[in-house]
């Protein structure tokens, strides 16, 4: 019943945070940034997502965070962060790294056997967790980065990472599961899981940032030139001096 | 007699002088060695030394721990601070913007951009949990004069967090002129937001909103 109104609000209050961001956006004209063509387009998107995600998704979120007893945010951590790496282990095999690809599937074995699905992180400690995706293959393979996106409720990404967002996506094994509900509970808690984690960090950009988007922006795309080159970028070119 | 007794006297007089002079070159050898000490401090040593110290009084401060956030302030500026090299930080995140401008404009500039860090790290460190820190060994010539030390933030069941920090040798020992934290350089970051509002308003324009961000970050 009353599922109507409140779905109008949203459109609503989207609707009026794209004029208003259309507004602000015309007026300051910048040298558009290399790395992101579509600037004018994701300030509307990220306007958006400031609405959409502060009124429904941060709220919701901060609750899962304060109410949820620690453990059970813990037990669907690690869930999630086994099949994070069974992705790392499939991508360190695509970038030609055993070692990485071994202690990840190392993890996966352990965890799903011997701590219940990755709910316990039975590994923790003894082999060493990391974090290669679909996104940081194709950086290894040479593929450019592409224009840099904000996606509403996603969040920042590039051509290149948002790529490996859909492949993941459809390859993910939450998505072979046959039993619907179960399937689709999965897929919430792993937003709410994944948002959860990115609280701490938005705290801060919060407290740093004198332009939000501008600050997300070069954050994003230095942490994932650093991942792509796994923690030792060659230093950058200096487009100042 | 007298030849003797004049060797007395002036064996005294040398004593009373070596005592002197003894005193003073105990205390300019003090001062001498005491700067040198000070200034040959590795950067590694002075990094893991400072950052123990500020943990040490996070983890007993009864202030601290209750979230008191003007002692985590005084904490970062007393404890931290002097070993952070602000004005060369202000002028690699200004750039060109910074050359240009009045050593005034550069005062107000180091100093609202040194209160924006102080509260972005007495935010992050408000959030300060059960994690360890690990300190990599040092690579680097011994003559070197710029380095990067090498930390990480272990934290249980997650991968960890490289903190690297930029170090320089200045005339008062090694000082950081910038932090990176996974990859994220933070004078990289602010780089793009200086450029960007030094675009709109000129460097005023920007010392205004440093100045406006910082006095309004203190009524939340």
């Amino acid at each position: 019943m009353n599922v109507q109104p409140s779905l109008r609000r949203i459109v609503a209050v989207v609707a009026a945070a794209a004029l208003l961001a259309g507004c602000a956006a015309t007026p300051t004209r910048e040298a558009p940034s290399p790395d992101d063509p579509f600037e004018p387009m994701n300030r509307v998107s990220y306007s958006v997502h400031e609405v959409v995600d502060g009124h429904f998704v941060k709220p919701m979120v901060q609750a899962y965070v304060d109410y949820t007893p620690q453990f059970i945010q813990l037990g669907i951590r690690n869930f999630f962060g086994n099949i994070d790496d069974f992705f790392s282990f499939i991508n360190a095999m695509l970038q030609g790294k055993p070692d990485k690809a071994g202690h990840s599937l190392g993890r996966v074995i352990t965890n799903t056997g011997f701590g219940i699905f990755g709910i316990v992180d039975v590994a923790s400690g003894a082999v060493p967790k990391s974090d290669e995706d679909f996104g940081q293959t194709f950086g290894v393979w040479g593929i450019p980065q592409g224009p840099y996106l904000f996606i509403p409720i996603l969040g920042p990404t590039t051509f290149r990472d948002g790529s490996g967002w859909i492949i993941r996506g459809f390859t993910t094994p939450i998505g072979y599961i046959p039993d619907v509900p179960v399937r689709n509970t999965l897929w919430g808690i792993g937003a709410v899981d994944l948002r959860a984690q990115a609280l701490q960090a938005e705290s801060i950009v919060g407290q740093a940032a004198l332009d939000p988007y501008t600050f997300i922006r070069r954050a994003y795309l230095q942490r994932r030139r650093y991942l792509v080159y796994d923690g030792q970028p060659p230093p950058a070119k200096e487009d100042d001096e | 007699m007298t030849h003797s007794g004049c060797r007395i006297g002036s064996m005294a007089r040398t004593a009373s002088r070596a005592g002197l002079g003894g005193w003073l070159f105990a205390l300019m050898a003090s001062f001498l060695l005491a700067t040198p000490a000070l200034a040959q401090e590795t950067p590694d040593a002075l990094v893991k030394r400072v950052s123990q110290e500020a943990l040490a009084i996070i983890k007993s401060d009864p202030k601290v721990q209750a979230g008191d956030q003007a002692r985590i302030r005084e904490l970062i500026e007393t404890k931290l601070t002097p070993y952070f090299d602000v004005d060369r930080m202000t002028a690699l995140a200004a750039g060109r913007a910074y050359r240009s401008a009045t050593p005034e404009q550069k005062k107000r500039l180091a100093e609202e951009f040194k209160t924006l860090l102080i509260r972005t790290y007495s935010t992050a460190l408000n959030q300060y949990r059960d994690q360890s820190l690990e300190y990599k060994p040092l690579r680097a010539d011994p003559n070197a004069t710029d380095v990067t030390v090498r930390t990480e933030v272990i934290r249980p069941g997650q991968p960890p967090v490289q903190i690297d920090y930029s170090m320089g040798k200045t005339p008062n020992g090694w000082k950081a002129y910038d932090v990176i934290v996974g990859g994220i350089s933070l004078v990289t970051n602010y780089r793009d937001e200086f450029t960007r509002e030094v675009q709109a308003g000129g460097i005023d324009g920007l010392i205004k909103t440093l100045a406006a961000k910082n006095s309004g970050g203190a009524a939340r």
